[in-house]
């Protein structure tokens, strides 16, 4: 066995054994990952800039009539954050994969479960969030009507949540496969749909002055019934890829 | 029952004990399916408001049925290959997911053809056909999921998982889009949806859909039965078989 | 009968197009899907039965031979046994 530096050093120096404990290491990997995704800010802004672009290409290729833009952008502007959440999906298990530490998270005495959706929890963090934050911004662009801002953010915000965890079955379903890119999405985006529905007809509903109460109880539903099943089916996707 | 069932995991015994309930399913198959076509085509009486079209219904609602019905099945095998470990159930499964896609196209194909007469368009968003839709879209990433890994085990329990977490969503999605649909387009015409049909508009309907049933009972039995041929080729019991027929 | 004459049965009341489209690609699938079956089958049974003889030609030849031929039957995917 080494010799531990307190050995070499002064005696004043203690060494704390690594605690154990389900609650360390889920904010270890918190940690980690916000870390480590903060230090590649250019991952971080990609979501960002295709959801800007793909809601600049609508005008562009459909019509630049506002009343017509005003009447379609709830869809368009759910449509286009889904997408650029599915686009980011793919560097949330990759990375580690590739260089091992996926492996050694597999081997971690904690709860996989838990340990992967700390991981969803900072994927969505610096992904879904942001999306939330800047649609009212590209909301404006495609003249939104007025009393939805709020209603859009809110249940972006809500629905990103779920789609970061559904999609993170699918990204640990694919992860150890070569051309894994294309069939994630094939995979996901027919489990998105319930969120899209909910989160468009939320924005939809405030539109047109109804009660949105209904339509965000869902989506908070669905988060929950995300929240419960999919840890465990992220753990198991991520044996198999590991082991496979 | 259970010693019964329990024989079943060999792939030895699925094999002689399929190879004896094989026959009867095709025969209930043909003689039902035979049964409700000409009952269905010819004598069921023609429909008030759609004409002669609405005999679309006895190959598409059995079609839609089996689709759903196969993608359930699909995914308790693999929930039982996954938790007992059992072989069949995953060979079952594997076999299953092409006819569930292949049930799904004929029935989103007739669904579509019959809109034509009916909605005067070759495609309709409407809850159903967006459904089946999707489920076909499910049903392709499963196979395709299953195909993707080099080791065959990976393979199946990667497209066990999904299939859990896509038989858990269907329910969910159906509702889903049944309400958007139902929001957005108020009074369109629904393909089932009338009054209820008299007893010799949906017996036929009832025969025909037990004979799609039987039908899958005996493909699944004989897809299986190769499929064991093809994973325990290099098992004596295989061998010594395939030297007794002829 | 709900058709007085083979004629009009074909016609289907004007919906001829549509009825015989559906039903058409629904028959002709489910028999492309027996078929298919049957053949699978076939050549399964032919790959096991051509193992099955150059084993036994290779038994007969060399009676202390113990090993049996490892010919690995078409398929794209390899059976690894895992323990997890």
């Amino acid at each position: 066995m080494q010799r531990s530096h307190a050995q070499l050093s002064t005696p004043e120096v203690a060494i704390h054994a690594p605690q154990g404990g389900l609650l360390v290491a889920i904010k270890a990997t918190l940690k980690r990952d916000l870390t480590l995704m903060l230090r590649r800010r250019g991952e971080v802004l990609n979501p960002l800039v295709f959801f800007a672009l793909v809601i600049t290409l609508f005008p562009i290729g459909i019509s630049p009539d506002p009343e017509l833009l005003a009447s379609i952008a709830p869809g368009l502007l759910w449509v286009a954050a889904l997408l650029a959440a599915l686009l980011s999906l793919d560097s949330l298990f990759r990375s580690d994969y590739d260089d091992g530490s996926l492996e050694q998270l597999l081997l971690a005495p904690q709860p996989l479960a838990a340990l992967g959706l700390a991981k969803v929890a900072v994927h969505w963090l610096l992904t879904g969030l942001p999306l939330a934050l800047m649609a009212p911004l590209l909301g404006i662009m495609l003249s939104l009507p007025a009393g939805s801002y709020a209603v859009l953010a809110l249940s972006l915000a809500l629905g990103t949540a779920s789609l970061s965890l559904i999609g993170a079955i699918g990204a640990a379903l694919t992860v150890g496969l070569a051309r894994g890119g294309v069939l994630l999405s094939l995979l996901v985006l027919p489990l998105y749909i319930p969120v899209l529905i909910f989160g468009a007809g939320a924005v939809q509903a405030a539109i047109f002055g109804e009660g949105i109460a209904a339509h965000l109880a869902i989506l908070g539903a669905l988060l929950a019934l995300a929240l419960m099943l999919a840890p465990w089916a992220i753990a198991a996707s991520l044996r198999i890829s590991i082991n496979g | 029952m259970w010693a019964f069932i329990n024989k079943l995991r060999s792939p030895k015994w699925f094999y002689a004990i399929s190879a004896k309930l094989q026959p009867l399913f095709w025969v209930a198959a043909t003689l039902l399916l035979l049964v409700g076509t000409v009952w269905g085509l010819a004598f069921a009486p023609v429909d008030y408001q759609q004409g002669n079209s609405f005999r679309i219904i006895y190959v598409h609602v059995p079609a839609a049925f089996l689709a759903q019905s196969i993608f359930v099945s699909m995914a308790v095998s693999g929930l039982v290959f996954m938790v007992w470990k059992i072989k069949v159930a995953d060979m079952v499964a594997t076999v299953m997911a092409p006819l569930g896609a292949a049930m799904t196209f004929v029935a989103l194909f007739s669904g579509a053809v019959w809109g034509v007469p009916t909605w005067g368009t070759w495609w309709m968003w409407d809850a159903r056909l967006t459904s089946m839709l999707i489920l076909l879209f499910l049903y392709l990433g499963v196979i395709a999921l299953r195909g993707a890994f080099s080791s065959r085990d990976s393979g199946s329990r990667a497209a066990s998982v999904l299939a859990m977490v896509g038989v858990i969503n269907i329910p969910i999605i159906k509702y889903s889009v049944d309400w958007w649909y139902t929001l957005h387009q108020p009074a369109t015409f629904t393909i089932t949806g009338r009054a209820a049909m008299t007893m010799d508009m949906w017996a036929p309907l009832l025969i025909m859909v037990l004979g799609f049933y039987s039908f899958f009972i005996a493909l699944t039995l004989m897809r299986t039965r190769s499929e064991i041929l093809r994973r325990e080729a290099n098992k004596r019991w295989v061998r010594e078989l395939a030297e007794e027929t002829n | 009968m709900a058709f007085s004459s083979l004629n009009e049965f074909f016609a289907m009341g004007g919906h001829a197009v549509y009825v015989w489209a559906a039903w058409g690609v629904t028959a002709l699938l489910m028999l492309v899907i027996v078929w298919h079956a049957r053949q699978e089958r076939r050549q399964l049974l032919n790959v096991v039965k051509r193992r099955a003889r150059r084993e036994n030609a290779q038994r007969n030849a060399q009676p202390s031979h113990a090993q049996p031929l490892q010919e690995p039957v078409n398929s794209a995917q390899k059976d690894v046994h895992h323990d997890a």
